[in-house]
């Protein structure tokens, strides 16, 4: 072997990609790049106003403090109206979203057709955010906690339905031809092979849902849908900010020990 | 010989998730009585709900054919809505890349580990449309409030993802780095990247998809986008335009989802 080809073969300096791999990764960045460059460009963005925003931030923070405690025992009752609209949604989900999962998985629907709307359903509830749910609920029910609890199960149907399915999909089908063997009926196989195979998920996906509605129910309001929202639009409306720095002190608190409650029993579950 | 001798039962049951039967029955009747008190504490208007059967069915009446003749007022909501998610997802990216490293525990030292935890916690504790209310109150609206919205949300989701990518890392490889006497960004090219850059590409695409269904909304709080179109056609009882809209938007939801699960397959 020559010099020439021992330099070659191993170089001074190591590279883990080769010059036609680097070419085609930087291509992508380049192309990256240009994407988010040509968005911000088409959007129509008045800079100027990023300017003073750290005035007009500042200007704002100054204002919330100190906050206004007077205004605490009012934040409680919709504080606790939020987590009433959370559950409820949930417990509401909870009904709906397993006989739809049971549709949308392929080893439990009826045909291919069951499963297409299955599928549908599911993926026409994820795209809707729970605010525009609690656009269309408030259209139907009026404002109020009612609207908000349909707005929660709405779009929590397709999260908790789709994890569902997917592990509906994934079962040990030993269990369920067991089942079959002595003759069961197709409800019997449902609720004794295939219910406990999943349920471990159900209640897993239930309890993180939960956590996540706690905080969409804190907005829901702001479309008239109950909860906080309600008064956390008006005083913010209104300009009174030491009562919004109250609302949102309280919001941080029950997000955050939702959070440790679903994570303690998910820890526990699992 | 009875059942009760042998202490075998005739019957079989499928085993309980709680074995203990005070407990089980316990949690039953403590949600049960949740139910209960949660639905009294809620102030429901009864009579209001009644009618709200055939309401929903003279909406649904009136959304029927979705009307798509202001398809240019649509199309101009959707690309801009669209331009938000992709705008955002990339200053998100960037910007979670020192948020993430400042927020694992092995990399950062105590208090900047702290504070960006503290950041992270934060951003993550409020809604996107509470920090859309402010971004409008901070800069106005337009799409400008909408677009750093979205950066708060991307920034915290990604880094929270990275931060627990590289405390999950192999940390044989970064020691065997280390040991050459390698800086610390030569630490970061040779040790870290290559193993956190396939998943931090991964969750950045998926927060793409996320980042394109709440664009969406933020528009209902004047944050730019369809939403913005959106609201104004539910306010006016224009249902057959709103439909049209959520029709789009559903199909775009699903575009971005198959787009994201493409491309994340194919950084797998």
């Amino acid at each position: 072997m020559t010099v020439d080809q021992h330099k070659s073969r191993y170089p001074e300096v190591w590279r883990r990609f080769g010059p036609r791999e680097t070419l085609i990764r930087y291509a992508w960045y380049l192309g990256i790049v240009f994407v988010a460059a040509a968005s911000l460009s088409t959007l129509d963005i008045t800079w100027v106003y990023l300017l003073d925003a750290h005035v007009q931030a500042y200007d704002l923070l100054e204002r919330m403090v100190p906050p206004d405690w007077s205004y605490f025992d009012v934040v409680v009752g919709a504080m606790i109206e939020t987590v009433h609209i959370a559950t409820l949604g949930t417990v509401a989900t909870l009904l709906i979203a397993f006989p739809v999962a049971f549709l949308a998985a392929r080893n439990t629907t009826f045909n291919s057709f069951t499963w297409a709307v299955g599928r549908f359903i599911l993926v026409a509830s994820r795209s809707i955010n729970t605010v525009v749910w609690a656009l269309i609920f408030v259209a139907i029910f009026g404002p109020g906690p009612v609207a908000g609890i349909w707005a929660i199960a709405a779009r929590s149907i397709g999260f908790m339905g789709k994890l569902t399915a997917e592990a509906i999909e994934e079962i040990d089908e030993g269990t369920v031809e067991a089942i079959e063997a002595t003759g069961a009926s197709r409800l019997q196989v449902l609720w004794i092979g295939i219910l406990p195979q999943v349920l471990p998920v159900i209640y897993g996906t239930t309890v993180y849902r939960w956590d996540i509605n706690i905080r969409e129910s804190t907005v829901l309001g702001f479309v008239g849908a109950g909860g906080i929202g309600i008064l956390l639009y008006s005083s913010i409306n209104q300009f009174i900010w030491q009562q919004v720095s109250v609302m949102l002190i309280a919001i941080f608190g029950v997000v955050v020990v939702s959070e440790l409650v679903s994570a303690t029993v998910r820890k526990k579950i699992t | 010989m009875s059942e009760a001798s042998t202490g075998h039962p005739t019957v079989w049951r499928p085993p309980k998730l709680i074995e203990n039967p005070v407990l089980r029955y316990g949690l039953l009747a403590g949600a049960l009585a949740y139910l209960v008190w949660s639905l009294g504490a809620l102030e429901i208007d009864w009579a209001r709900i009644s009618v709200g059967l055939p309401r929903a069915q003279n909406m649904f009446e009136r959304m029927i054919p979705p009307d798509f003749s202001r398809w240019e007022l649509l199309v101009r909501g959707i690309t801009e809505s669209v331009l938000i998610a992709f705008a955002a997802s990339f200053a998100g990216m960037i910007l979670a890349v020192p948020l993430g490293l400042a927020a694992a525990v092995n990399l950062a030292p105590r208090p900047v580990y702290l504070f960006a935890r503290l950041l992270v916690v934060l951003s993550r504790t409020f809604h996107e449309i509470i920090w859309a209310i402010f971004f409008v109150k901070i800069v106005g609206f337009g799409a400008l409030a909408g677009v750093l919205t979205l950066v708060v949300a991307s920034t915290s989701f990604i880094s929270k993802m990275l931060a627990e990518d590289v405390e999950n890392m192999n940390a044989g490889q970064a020691e065997a780095v280390r040991a050459t006497g390698a800086s610390f960004p030569k630490l970061l090219t040779y040790a870290i990247v290559p193993q956190i850059l396939p998943r931090y590409l991964g969750v950045s695409i998926y927060r793409l998809d996320a980042n394109i269904r709440h664009s969406t909304v933020v528009g209902i709080v004047g944050a730019g986008g369809i939403g913005q179109v959106l609201a104004a056609s539910f306010s006016r009882y224009d249902y057959d335009f709103s439909l049209a809209i959520l029709l789009v938007i559903i199909g775009l939801v699903f575009l971005g989802e198959i787009f994201s699960n493409w491309i994340r397959k194919r950084l797998r």
